[in-house]
């Protein structure tokens, strides 16, 4: 075995190797830029090595620097993570050369599956199921209704050059496949010059699910089953879970008997994934294979009980696998909940900065429950620009769905994350999602259900209830706290009292309390909610049971009240007693400001420069000012013509998020 | 008997009813709460006991005696906040636009003497249209007697203005000369002459919201404190401002049962100052975690954004506490911080409330605006404050500390009891570049020299250790154990004796 590995990565990933490799006693080397001197992954390995400037093009994918830095340490194998050089195969010929072993494929292997139409062709002939298309060139309508048919229908006819959508058709009978054809061709000519046409099979209902391999190098392949990966924005995987929802027995058995049959016909070894698109008739298709280990791995740990990637290890230094396939089971289900830097409110633009709170939720394994994060960064650390926002990687285990989803709903209210925008009130959201329970997912889940982007979760009534119970006991145990402050007049104090009305989400309920030594009886319209915590004033977390159902909430003070989140909402809460909440009822409703005249901040940062002068016109897209954030330079424009009222900045200024830059007329 | 029984209740009954139902709907219908109404959400449930209630006007010009409404425009009388005995006027819009009366004035004047001999605070709540002219001098006189006891109350009480309505005219001068200012948004206004007269005088078109509203005051003038969303928001925040300050001068801050350790460490603090020394931090993060359950009330917070003041607790107990903010104007000291600290600094020193200073400045802003202003005499308050002041004093230098700023910022020099720094401070007398720049002005046009000049000085002079070496600084601390080290430090100091000489007053450059 090795006595020292090199991590030619960063972030999470690069702490999750070191993390194996330290459980079997292999020493670990880091590599790190100037962006990454604090980060985790330099403090956690035995030691560190700097490989320049923050850039990644500068720095962590450089092949030369990172061989140095191997040479310096005296490392005798690399594992590359994800992303950055984990599928270069010239870096995997680099440290062949050099005599270090590289944790992952042969660089044929990284090769062969690194072009698309190459992967497809070598799939085809391991016998994998391929989308069915025709490649050729269709001379006419009625060759293009042949094929189509041929094919089954539904088929996408699309121009070879195509993009965006342009000459692209859906036919779902010879009829349209003649019209979609012509149409196509004319649309292809007019537009790119090219009318070249192809047809393949047009997938419905498409779900993202791949299989996970895992080789060594005496020709033992086996697969670890599937991960469905559905959940995506953009491309962008955010929600994965092993197994998937929607596989059965005869197709999990044929997708990994397909995926182990590639593998073997390019020579591979070490932890793999083939990627295939499923259609609602759970007809899979080859879509690629990632001759890597995949962010979502951990899924596939927690319901096999398979370390990947002490294997990967192991393989690299020649080891024969200590399974077969029979050996791998997969008990129970588990769900992985990607955070990102990036704020669901603001449509998902990524944040920066520091992170004033990291405190993510307990880590368990138990034999019922299991909650895992895998992550880079600490609280006072800071989320660069410079790299992928991804920051954490939390997964819930238990033995079926529902329990792995419901761990993963109070290991999301568990998780605090404050300093920057994050996504995870939108992975709650997505949690309490009726169409995600039912697991009836697809590739367009989250562009279907959150087309006009995310504002909050809107929590059901009994919900609500439930956390005006909350919010009822925890004020008392606030208000009481208050009364007993010092220099109060003796035998005269101020009596805390039993009924209240909580305002919350919209709604207003009227409460009475009981409180007794175990918790307290919150009566709400005529209904008990059995309030039990451990909660104190003050503190940033609330873990309460209601009526013995679990409940975690963050809970802050705000001018008034209190703020409360939890599973996807930010709630505005207030606690007033009978007489107050009437005269509150008197107070106008004030409507947010109207922000639509406004050029707002839309970062903390510093104003390099302002491009227009109060009274001068602008049109949509113009530059109007400069602002560097974390040493880069973002020019906002006018979003629509105007004429600009007032500047309210200088140059030089620095910036809150929102702060008021410039005005325009009305 | 019954009889006379009932006649009390109907004259209450009527009394309570100010300026009748239609009036008290109009006022409803600007979204402004009434007199009682506005008690009853300051003062704990059941707790007010008003006086006065039967007070009626002696003016006989203008035919005022056909209508003298019990109470004469202002609802005065005491209560209790979380059991704390305060003292409280609150003007009455609905009865004859709450107008400032001989007799009205003088109902103000018996709670407020009543506050001063019996120690505890005074809570006003403005809603007036100003003087009632009808009684011509006999209002203006009335003016000056609410203003006499607001001087005298001054520094023995704490005194509380809240906003709530119009406060017009010479009306302004009483919530001047109050320790706090609270305004409600949309509904409140204040100013010496208004909007006509503004217009007559010097042709400026201005409305009464941009004249004197919540957020010229909080923004602009620096006149309030804070302001507040609505009547029902200003007054709960109120009382907590009140569970925070001391009844008067001659008792300590209050304390109360808190839920959080004193010796809790926060490790995340010893990455706050960034590895570039231009690059801005936000102090607030380091309030926020040096406070009990991280609860800070920022006073003054859309003002001179440059400095921070407001109150946490350590503890259970009060403390005020001053910060240079890097994230503005990279935490220097202008007029507007120095005044906004200044003032701060002397409230807490009149009762008793010991005061956390945080620093992190690069010196006074330059500039003839500053100059011009008056720079020198401004900076001077807040210099003067710190020195005067007898409470206790622990100091916390996090990074820059230059120049004569260094000194003003409740350095050893001023009587500060506890001086930490960081290891990231940086005691000097001008940031490296800068005293190069002078003392090595020959070698200029040589980039290399220069640099290996700064180099050397900072080498010598970044840090905390020459302050140190001198006893400036009395221990270099872990940023990480930063409000454990402040939590025992000020507990050593509950019973801090310090005095002045005698003196009639100070002559504090005003």
């Amino acid at each position: 075995m090795f006595k020292k590995i090199l991590i030619a990565n960063r972030g999470e990933i690069a702490c999750r190797v070191i993390k194996t490799a330290r459980k079997m006693g292999i020493a670990t080397v880091a590599v790190y830029s100037d962006a990454d001197r604090h980060a985790l992954h330099v403090q956690m390995a035995d030691e560190a090595i700097h490989i320049g400037p923050a850039p990644a093009n500068q720095s962590y994918i450089v092949i030369d620097k990172i061989m140095d830095a191997i040479r310096q340490s005296g490392a005798e194998a690399v594992h590359p993570g994800y992303g950055f050089l984990s599928e270069n195969m010239k870096f995997a010929e680099a440290l062949a050369k050099e005599g270090v072993a590289f944790i992952g494929p042969p660089a044929g292997a990284i090769e062969a599956m690194g072009d698309k139409i190459t992967s497809k062709k070598l799939a085809q002939e391991a016998g994998v199921s391929t989308v069915p298309g025709y490649m050729g060139l269709i001379s006419d309508a009625d060759e293009a209704v042949k094929i189509s048919a041929e094919i089954g229908y539904p088929v996408m006819i699309k121009a070879s050059a195509g993009g965006g959508g342009k000459g692209m058709r859906i036919a779902w009978n010879d009829d349209e496949a003649r019209e979609g054809f012509q149409s196509s061709k004319n649309e292809a000519a007019s537009s790119f010059g090219d009318d070249r046409i192809f047809i393949e099979k047009f997938v419905t209902q498409p779900r993202h699910i791949e299989i996970q391999v895992l080789a060594d190098s005496h020709g033992n392949t086996v697969y670890l089953h599937e991960r469905e990966c559905s959940i995506q924005r953009r491309n962008q995987k955010v929600i994965e879970e092993a197994p998937s929802p929607f596989l059965d027995e005869a197709t999990r058995k044929a997708m990994g008997e397909q995926a182990c049959a590639l593998a073997a016909a390019v020579g591979y070894t070490s932890a793999g994934t083939v990627e295939f698109i499923v259609d609602g008739e759970r007809n899979f298709y080859f879509l690629e294979m990632n001759t890597r280990l995949q962010v979502e791995h951990p899924v596939t740990e927690l319901i096999t009980g398979v370390d990947l990637v002490e294997q990967m290890i192991r393989v690299a230094a020649g080891e024969k696998l200590p399974f077969t396939q029979s050996d791998l089971k997969i008990n129970g289900w588990a769900i992985e909940s990607r955070l990102y830097a990036e704020d669901p409110y603001r449509n998902f633009l990524p944040s920066i900065g520091r992170l004033t709170r990291y405190r993510p939720p307990a880590e368990i394994a138990e034999a019922t429950r299991a909650v895992r994060n895998d992550t880079g960064v600490y609280e006072g650390g800071e989320i660069s620009m410079y790299y992928d926002p991804m920051i954490a990687k939390l997964c819930t285990w238990a033995p079926t769905r529902d329990t792995a989803v419901e761990e993963m709903r109070l290991a999301l209210d568990e998780f605090e994350v404050e300093g920057i925008g994050h996504n995870l009130p939108f992975l709650s959201a997505v949690m309490d999602h009726p169409r995600f329970a039912s697991g009836n997912i697809t590739t367009a889940f989250i562009a279907e259900e959150y087309p006009e982007g995310f504002e909050g979760a809107a929590l059901p009534e009994d919900l609500l209830k439930r956390v005006a119970a909350c919010a009822c006991a925890m004020n008392r145990v606030a208000e009481i706290r208050r009364a007993r402050v010092s220099g109060r007049m003796d035998n005269h104090e101020r009596v805390v009292g039993t009924d209240w009305v909580v305002n919350l989400g919209g709604n207003s309920y009227s409460a009475s309390i009981k409180a007794d030594r175990e918790g307290a009886t919150v009566t709400l319209d005529g209904s008990d909610y059995r309030v039990t915590s451990d909660w104190l004033p003050g503190q940033p977390l609330a873990r309460l049971t209601v009526n013995g159902t679990p409940l975690v909430m963050k809970v802050a003070r705000q001018p008034g009240g209190y703020r409360l989140r939890l599973r996807g909402a930010d709630l505005k809460v207030r606690v007033f007693s009978p007489r107050q909440a009437e005269l509150a009822a008197l107070m106008p409703e004030k409507l947010p400001p109207d922000t639509s005249k406004l050029l707002l901040c839309p970062m903390p940062g510093m104003v390099v420069s302002i491009a227009v002068e109060e009274g001068q016109e602008v049109y949509e897209g113009q530059a109007l000012a400069t602002i560097e954030a974390m040493k880069m330079e973002n020019i906002l424009r006018a979003e629509r013509k105007g004429k600009v009222a007032k500047i309210n900045v200088a140059a030089g200024d620095s910036l809150a998020v929102d702060e008021i830059i410039m005005e325009f007329e009305g | 008997m019954k009889d006379i029984l009932q006649q009390l209740e109907a004259q209450r009954q009527e009394a309570r009813m100010g300026g009748g139902e239609k009036r008290i709907a109009a006022q409803h219908s600007k979204g402004k709460l009434t007199a009682r109404e506005r008690i009853e959400l300051l003062l704990d449930e059941g707790s007010f006991e008003e006086f006065d209630m039967f007070v009626a006007h002696r003016c006989v010009d203008f035919g005022m005696q056909a209508s003298r409404p019990m109470g004469d425009g202002v609802v005065t009388g005491w209560g209790t906040i979380n059991g704390r005995v305060v003292y409280v006027f609150s003007q009455d819009f609905t009865v004859m636009g709450g107008s400032v009366s001989e007799t009205h004035a003088a109902k103000i004047c018996k709670i407020m003497d009543m506050a001063i001999q019996n120690g505890a605070p005074v809570i006003g709540l403005n809603d007036s249209g100003g003087a009632r002219i009808q009684e011509g001098v006999a209002s203006l006189a009335a003016y000056g007697e609410v203003f006499q006891r607001n001087i005298t109350a001054s520094g023995v009480v704490p005194q509380i203005s809240v906003i709530m309505g119009p406060c017009a005219g010479g009306a302004v001068y009483s919530p001047a000369m109050t320790d706090f200012i609270f305004m409600v948004k949309d509904s409140s206004y204040m100013f010496v002459t208004g909007p006509d007269v503004v217009k007559t005088v010097t042709n400026e078109q201005v409305t009464a919201e941009e004249l004197g509203g919540a957020l010229t005051h909080t923004r602009k003038s620096s006149v309030a404190d804070a302001a507040f969303e609505n009547d029902v928001e200003a007054l709960i925040e109120v009382r907590r401002l009140v569970d925070l300050l001391p009844l008067n001068n001659r008792e300590k801050p209050p304390v109360r049962p808190f839920f959080d350790d004193p010796a809790r460490l926060e490790p995340s603090l010893d990455t706050l100052i960034p590895d570039n020394p231009n690059t801005p931090y936000d102090m607030k993060e380091l309030i926020l975690k040096i406070a009990d359950e991280g609860d800070f009330y920022e006073l003054q917070e859309e003002f001179a954004k440059n400095i921070i003041t407001g109150f946490i607790r350590l503890e259970g107990r009060t403390v005020g506490v001053v910060a240079n903010q890097p994230m503005v104007l990279a935490g220097c000291l202008d007029i507007d911080s120095s005044r906004k600290g200044a003032r701060f600094v002397r409230f807490c020193d009149a009762f008793e409330i010991p005061i956390l200073t945080l620093v992190d400045v690069p010196g006074f802003l330059p500039g003839t605006g500053q100059e011009y202003a008056g720079v020198i005499k401004h900076g001077a308050k807040l210099l003067y404050a710190y020195g005067e002041a007898t409470v206790p004093k622990v100091t916390v230098i996090t990074r820059k500390a230059y120049g004569g700023a260094y000194v003003v910022m409740a350095s050893k020099h001023l009587r500060s009891d506890f001086n930490y720094a960081w290891p990231t401070a940086e005691i000097a007398v001008m940031g490296a570049k800068g005293a190069v720049e002078i003392l090595y002005r020959s070698e200029l046009g040589d980039a290399e020299k220069t640099a290996a000049r700064i180099a050397e000085y900072e080498e010598r002079f970044a840090n905390p250790f020459v302050a140190a070496e001198k006893g400036f600084i009395d221990e270099v601390i872990m940023p990480q154990s930063t409000r454990k080290r402040v939590a025992r430090a000020f507990a050593s100091l509950r019973n801090k004796s310090d005095k002045m000489p005698w003196k009639k007053h100070d002559n504090i450059p005003l």
